[in-house]
């Protein structure tokens, strides 16, 4: 037994901290860090809202596996591109130009 | 409190602990590895919460995969050992980005906590995960969303490839 309100106050502190770190940070690798946090707090809210009702279809594991998923594709695309924009420019600064 | 309390407890401190740190260090190659800590929170977590499968996924795919991937980026992107001062930036900023997350969490947690039943919100039953059940339920009711989720793969890894090919 469990109480239900931890789980979701760990997600919400997650999402906070990746939203924090995506506005805190310049260098564009570091902001996907950030956003792997916003992502690890959506897997804790699925699988806590797939314990708090009864067993479909084995939601609560299997749709935390496909965002996982897709969080690996999302990677490997944007860690692409920052390669590509770094080849070109040499930096990886997302405020260069806005100051 | 029950026990399972207090290992979630233990867990998701460390989960969030270590997040702070990973989005506060001014070392980028440690802010990477404090993600690593921050992710073995989050699956110690899961685990508690009776998702085995999601929790062993996780550390696969997350710690084994991707953090793996962030650090190559970050060594071909010469990113300094030291403190990182090229991209520091100013007190306003950080002050902002911290009530910015600040309230995003504050939001979700007023809406998600009496979703729960109020803090500290009903006593549920831990249910371990049934493999055998998830096996089936995957390639059954989830079989099309897989194969898509497969596409999407082969997809990211073409794209992958055709953003960094070098044009001649």
């Amino acid at each position: 037994m469990i109480h239900a309100a931890g789980p979701f106050v760990l997600a919400s502190g997650l999402i906070g901290l990746g939203i924090a770190g995506v506005l805190l940070r310049r260098n564009a690798i570091l902001v996907l860090v950030a956003i792997e946090l916003i992502l690890a707090g959506g897997l804790v809210l699925l699988v806590a809202s797939g314990l708090l009702g009864p067993a479909r279809w084995s939601a609560g594991s299997t749709l935390p596996i496909f965002v996982i998923t897709i969080a690996a594709a999302e990677t490997v695309v944007a860690l692409a591109v920052i390669l590509a924009a770094f080849r070109r420019r040499g930096r990886v600064d997302l405020d260069e130009g806005s100051s | 409190m029950t026990s399972l309390d207090l290992a979630f407890l233990a867990t998701g401190g460390l989960a969030l602990v270590a997040g702070l740190l990973a989005i506060t260090s001014t070392r980028v190659v440690h802010a990477a590895l404090w993600l690593v800590a921050a992710l073995l929170g989050v699956s110690g977590s899961l685990l508690v919460l009776g998702a085995e499968l999601v929790s062993l996924v996780l550390v696969l795919v997350y710690v084994g995969a991707i953090v793996v991937l962030v650090l190559f980026a970050l060594m071909v992107t010469r990113a300094p050992i030291g403190p990182d001062t090229a991209h520091a930036i100013g007190w306003p900023r950080r002050l902002l980005a911290g009530l910015a997350g600040a309230c995003v969490a504050a939001l979700l947690a007023s809406v998600l906590v009496p979703l729960a039943g109020g803090w500290p919100g009903r006593l549920v039953q831990v249910r371990a995960t049934d493999s055998t059940a998830v096996a089936h339920d995957l390639f059954a009711t989830w079989v099309w969303p897989l194969e898509g989720v497969s596409v999407l793969l082969l997809v990211a890894l073409v794209a992958a490839l055709a953003v960094s090919r070098e044009r001649s």
